[in-house]
């Protein structure tokens, strides 16, 4: 139904192109096509394509809406040059790829990294580490760690990931400690 | 120190290092190469990130961490790469492209034909990764009991129907007992003919006696000792004992291959890594929640988790500063606790042993005496485990309050004991059956062996009670989902007093929920081979258990205070399952090799033992294939076996400890280079500032 139609919107070669450049499967990729373009206003749904979606529009989504990590996301993947966050759909399918199920770990790592580094510098220092807590804890004064417990837990983090002690995780101690790490 | 403290992170980028690392990236850019110029957050990010660009040329377009406009690039470049191979190279790289691209797509049809895909993802996305475990465990066993149910029916069943009805011209072949007193060979079981009641026939079939004892469902059907399909004879006995083999084999492979798949294992460093805060911080969010409801849930989760540990370290260290009198008070509190439990595991098992004893007698004494006081008495063994099953693990979570260890370990301990307690009370009512079977006081065994009076087919009576086990099980489940669960939803959500909300609140305790279907999966495993066609009970009821536990938990859920998490609740089910196989292997171990089988009914009636088969067998082989059989059971193969083993785990146990070395080595390498790095780094700036 829908998605035959979909399916005549996008051309073979593209879809084949798609499918060797991210993990996404066939069926995957002309579901995702029919997300991106409700996001979008109805007269710019012809040209998906070229079409960026601003970040409000994207955060609607179920899947980030209840996500606390949603702003760094769609930071992250965003190919903007205005930098104002707005994804077109291949940065969409950027995003499903890495988080999709056959994406390899190397891959889920290095963005998961990058998505933590809340001042994009780089290393994980101890504000950034502080900000994730704070995210993963929730918002609200009352459900955040006191400055006592944020301060144990940030040395305890830092005693396992960080190897050569600089007092900063970088993307290679990252990687080592994730790839121990069961749940990831 | 440094001048400001940006200085570290610019000078990183003049390190030989990355300068050499960007160098071999040769002409692959960074993600944002319109942002190369500036020299805001984001030019840093994109250049502080150097030696994960790029990687080994080889490595296929999308596995690159670059966005869809790199990676087109990339792979265009690779593609101008490959034009000068010959064109064998070309050749493999695309046939080995297409076959990945038909392999992709097989994944992807076949993953429409997993059971229960769409309902178990909706669960993770509700209820997180942790409850979500305890489905797909569920659908693990419903797939496991029917494997094996396929393997009995193929084998044992079916054969024997086939033989029965005469179809493609079978016949059955008995074979008239040698040496065996016929006073062993009397068998009645009464199938119930003629006009009874049809309350007797609810009775037969909630106990397995009257019309079901006579049914393929149990051991006493298969009385046959070969069958003749047109010119090939089929070795039934044989077959029976193997199919009972290749199940066990089946279910301990795959129990082993699932837990190797799910856990990854940490032999060289010693960090506990469940309790590792990276891995609740840096892997603690479920990104497949996509309920606001449930992330609220999470996050409140993730908080006290967090904080319940960092105040379990603190007592760590206060416990490591108890004084010796304090150490002294706690040991021998811990040491009377222990006692107390023990004694009442002991009274447990007393107890079964009683009403085991009590109801095999009243059974075997008075018959169709009182048909209700007689289906309780039937059942009263059941009764007396699932309540021992049920009243031992609250008292042991009560008890171990008491002695005072860290949250952490006490969980892994209560777990424990409850474990110990729902398999030791199968063990324990096995070890009644067979004493009661073995009752060999005043010669009521002499010629056959076991009780021939009260119990001319045995086989089929522990049939029977492992088949009672399994519908009481199965009815207590329903029961409790009925008139349990959802009175205390209604009660909770309608009545507003303070101590119904504080008591009436069920969590979805995962860790009882799996006690309780493992519980049931090794009464399979040791029911399975007096009834062979139990497999197909068990997988309707994991079945109906699926949809009841899923409806209970979308009404009456409340997450519970202490989350388990995804990763050490799936090795923890398996490592459980495999202890309940393990013991399965005990009763069935015992049945087979020790105690004589039945000469009344079943198809071992011309054996000793059920194990005499295989002997037998082998003796029928060709002289040359039994030689080696033998020298290999032998000892003068089996010591020398044995010894090699050891010298190989040895080695590698050496291996391990070396490796661990060497990375503790590596590790102070690190600090050092980098303590360097920072001096340098000082020294330039110093420089540049003079």
């Amino acid at each position: 139904g829908a998605m035959g139609g979909s399916a005549s919107l996008i051309p073979r070669d593209l879809l084949g192109e798609y499918q060797e450049l991210t993990f996404l499967s066939k069926q995957e990729i002309l579901l995702a096509y029919k997300r991106f373009s409700e996001l979008l206003p109805k007269e710019e749904r012809e040209n998906a394509w070229s079409a960026r979606v601003p970040k409000s529009q994207i955060l609607t989504l179920p899947e980030l809406r209840a996500n606390p990590f949603q702003h760094r996301i769609c930071h992250v993947f965003s190919t903007s040059e205005t930098r104002d966050d707005s994804m077109s759909f291949e940065d969409f399918l950027d995003m499903l790829s890495v988080f999709s199920d056959s994406a390899t770990s190397d891959i889920k790592s290095h963005y998961a990294f990058r998505i933590f580094d809340f001042d994009d510098d780089g290393t994980l220092d101890r504000k950034d580490l502080e900000q994730l807590v704070n995210c993963l804890t929730g918002q609200g004064e009352e459900s955040r760690l006191s400055s006592t417990e944020m301060e144990q837990l940030i040395q305890n983090i830092l005693e396992e990931s960080d190897i050569d002690k600089d007092g900063t995780i970088n993307l290679a101690e990252f990687q080592h400690v994730v790839s121990r790490s069961p749940d990831f | 120190e440094e001048p400001h403290g940006a200085a570290p992170v610019d000078f990183l980028q003049e390190l030989p290092s990355c300068q050499s690392a960007r160098r071999r990236r040769g002409g692959t850019q960074e993600r944002r190469p319109a942002l190369l110029g500036t020299t805001g957050s984001r030019g840093a990010a994109a250049r502080a990130l150097p030696q994960e660009r790029g990687g080994p040329p080889d490595r296929p377009a999308r596995e690159r961490p670059e966005c869809m406009a790199e990676k087109r690039r990339t792979r265009d470049s690779q593609q101008v790469d490959t034009e000068h191979l010959s064109r064998w190279e070309k050749w493999r790289r695309t046939s080995s492209k297409s076959l990945k691209k038909a392999l992709s797509e097989v994944k992807g049809l076949s993953s429409y034909l997993v059971l229960w895909r769409h309902d178990i993802r909706s669960i993770e996305g509700k209820f997180g990764t942790g409850i979500q475990s305890y489905f797909s465990f569920l659908r693990f066993l419903v797939l496991l009991n029917f494997i094996i149910f396929i393997l009995m029916f193929s084998f044992v069943t079916l054969p024997t129907i086939i033989s029965k009805y005469g179809i493609f011209n079978s016949t059955i072949a008995y074979i008239s007992p040698k040496n065996i007193d016929n006073i062993c060979t009397i068998y009645e079981p009464n199938g119930n003919k003629g006009l009874v009641y049809f309350y007797t026939y609810l009775k037969d079939l909630l106990s397995g006696t009257g019309f079901l004892e006579v049914t393929s469902l149990f051991y006493g059907y298969y009385l046959i000792d070969a069958v003749w399909i047109s010119i090939m004879r089929y070795n039934l006995p044989l077959a029976y004992l193997l199919a009972t083999f290749a199940y066990l084999a089946l279910s301990f492979l795959w129990i082993i291959k699932r837990s190797v798949e799910g856990f990854k294992h940490n032999l060289v460093h010693d960090a506990d890594p469940f309790q590792s805060y990276c891995n609740k911080v840096f892997a603690g969010w479920d990104f497949g929640i996509t309920d606001p409801n449930a992330a609220r849930l999470k996050h409140r989760s993730l908080q006290y988790e967090l904080q319940t540990d960092l105040q379990e370290e603190k007592q760590k260290q206060k416990i490591a500063e108890r004084s010796m009198e304090e150490k002294l008070r706690i040991y021998s509190l811990r040491i009377l606790i222990n006692i107390i439990v023990i004694a009442i595991l002991s009274g447990c098992f007393y107890s079964i042993y009683r009403v085991t004893v009590f109801s095999q007698e009243s059974s075997n004494d008075v018959d169709n005496a009182n048909s209700q006081v007689n289906l309780l008495v039937q059942y009263l063994p059941s009764i007396v485990i699932t309540s021992a099953n049920f009243i031992g693990p609250l008292i042991f979570s009560f008890l171990i309050t008491f002695e005072d260890y860290t949250p952490a370990f006490e969980i892994k301990l209560t777990l424990l004991r409850c474990v110990f307690v729902r398999l030791a009370n199968i063990g324990v009512l096995l070890f009644s059956l067979w004493s009661q079977i073995s009752n060999c006081g005043s010669d009521k065994c002499k010629p056959c062996g076991y009780n021939y009076k009260l119990y001319p087919c045995w086989e089929s009576d522990v049939g029977q009670e492992m088949y009672k086990l399994m519908i009481f099980d199965f009815i207590v489940i329903l029961a409790v989902a009925l008139f349990v669960d959802f009175p205390r939803k209604l009660l909770v959500t309608h009545c507003s007093w303070k101590l119904v909300q504080r008591f009436g609140h069920k969590e979805f305790e995962i860790s009882d929920n799996v006690l309780e279907i493992i519980y049931g999966q090794t009464i399979c495993w040791i029911g399975t081979f007096f009834s062979p066609l139990l497999p197909a009970i068990a997988t309707i009821k994991y079945f109906i258990i699926f949809y009841v536990k899923k409806i209970v938990l979308i009404h009456t859920r409340k997450p519970a205070a202490r989350p388990i998490r995804a990763s050490s609740s799936n090795f923890f089910f398996l490592v459980v399952l495999l202890i309940g196989l393990l013991l399965a292997f005990v009763p069935l171990g015992v049945s087979i090799a020790r105690i004589p089988s039945s000469k009344a009914c079943g198809p071992f009636r011309n054996f000793n033992t059920s194990w005499e088969v295989i002997p037998d067998t082998v003796l029928q082989f060709p002289t040359g294939l039994q030689q080696i059989l033998f020298s290999m059971t032998s000892e003068a193969f089996a010591v020398p076996f044995f010894v090699i083993l050891c010298i190989i785990m040895f080695y590698v146990i050496a291996l391990a400890r070396a490796h661990k070395r060497v990375v503790e080595q590596l590790r102070e390498q690190l600090v050092l280079a980098s303590r360097d790095k920072m001096f340098l780094i000082r020294k330039i700036a110093e420089t540049q500032r003079n």
